[in-house]
């Protein structure tokens, strides 16, 4: 029962300090570097980084290397997504180019991280 | 000879995909490079190319994607809900299920749409003996049998019209 | 229209890439986060790419969007796959209250 207790409080703490950072990043549309015409757009970027800050937690903390694996492996998908979002604004197509090769590299790389983490084991 | 035009028209499609508004100089030099590409690494692309050929796996690979889709979208919502209550309603284990399926590709597609679907993750493949090692993240039955039947048969025989 | 389509799976895509991220951080072991990112991740990217080819249309652009998110549900399932059998072959553990582990078991059987 105890355990319940703090188990709501540590969720509703957290879930309250998510909902802060997100309304502070889509409340205000904060200066960007690009001058972009689009206040819509210059929101999805920053709620995207609150994504890439919450990869980056994982990645700083996670017990195992296999968790840092998963968290770099993650980050590389949500990058494809954020070329995606600058291609809108800006009107250059050649980040969709730069999506499509992230989207190869991750791949290979996380392919890459899985053999390392499988050559690891082998102690016998 | 044959998988290797296979692969030329397979890549042809998504060199005009990847230069879209197509014009000669873009044709030309896709035919070179696809050509190249096929030439030297057609072997690798299928072994079966007859199978390209055949219109009824083409219909069942129509009816396998609305299908695909759908579960993919029940798993993300499934997560979803997973994830926000607070309770962390999850139950999680490895299961060994069973397929009959034999080929690499029908093999590849099931563990993919496995990945993709309600809970489930697929950890190896034993080509052998034709069984999956599943990570699930809600077991409601850890016996080889009910497992799959809740996990793989709802695309089995749509990939099995379509690959074997 | 068209804009308004984009922008709506633009907004679904980042809600699900949000999800997947807190899934990263709440859920207990290897297993059960890659099972989060996976998922919630990869579709999200794909409804963004997908709301990119709405909002391009059908130019060089909004192909390359296309192309991107079929590329990205063909590959992100293989590299969850390869990711947890590196884990579970370097020994990670699953979580404590797990279940049942029958790959554990059958490799122990294997090596005997």
């Amino acid at each position: 029962m105890n355990r319940k207790k703090t188990n709501y409080v540590s969720w509703f703490l957290g879930a309250a300090l998510l909902c802060g950072v997100l309304w502070v990043v889509t409340r205000y549309s904060l200066p960007s570097l690009l001058e972009w015409q689009s206040p819509f757009l210059s929101r999805c970027f920053f709620v995207l980084m609150v994504c890439f800050g919450l990869c980056l937690i994982r990645l700083l903390r996670g017990p195992t290397p296999a968790d840092r694996a998963v968290a770099v492996d993650t980050l590389g998908i949500l990058i494809v997504g954020f070329c995606a979002i600058l291609s809108i604004p800006t009107g250059r197509d050649w980040y969709l180019d730069i999506a499509i090769a992230w989207a190869l590299q991750s791949f290979i790389g996380a392919l890459a991280l899985a053999k390392y983490l499988e050559g690891r084991g082998f102690d016998e | 000879m044959k998988n290797k035009i296979v692969l030329f028209l397979v890549g042809y499609v998504v060199w005009i995909l990847l230069s879209w508004p197509l014009d000669r100089a873009h044709a030309y030099v896709g035919v070179v490079v696809v050509g190249l590409v096929a030439f030297l690494t057609g072997d690798l692309f299928t072994r079966r190319p007859h199978h390209f050929l055949h219109v009824t796996r083409y219909l069942w690979f129509g009816c396998y994607v609305p299908l695909f889709l759908w579960e993919c979208l029940k798993a993300n919502i499934d997560v979803a809900l997973r994830v926000l209550s607070p309770h962390l309603p999850i139950n999680p284990g490895i299961v060994k299920v069973k397929t009959t399926l034999k080929s690499d590709t029908a093999l590849t597609f099931l563990a993919n749409s496995i990945t993709l679907t309600p809970g489930t993750l697929c950890v190896d493949i034993d080509q052998k003996e034709g069984v999956l090692y599943i990570h699930w993240i809600d077991v409601r039955s850890s016996e080889v049998e009910k497992a799959t039947q809740l996990i793989v048969e709802r695309f089995e025989k749509p990939l099995k019209k379509i690959f074997e | 229209m068209s804009n308004i389509v984009g922008y709506a799976c633009i907004v679904i895509g980042l809600v699900f890439d949000i999800f997947g991220c807190i899934g990263l951080i709440r859920l207990p072991d290897v297993y059960n986060r890659l099972q989060a990112t996976t998922k919630c991740v990869t579709l999200g990217t794909c409804s963004i790419l997908i709301g990119t080819l709405c909002i391009k249309g059908f130019t060089g652009a909004g192909t390359k969007a296309f192309l991107c998110s079929i590329f990205l549900i063909l590959t992100a399932p293989v590299a969850a796959h390869a990711l947890a059998r590196g884990a579970h072959i370097s020994g990670v553990k699953l979580w404590g209250s797990s279940v049942c582990d029958k790959y554990h078991q059958d490799k122990e059987h294997k090596q005997k």
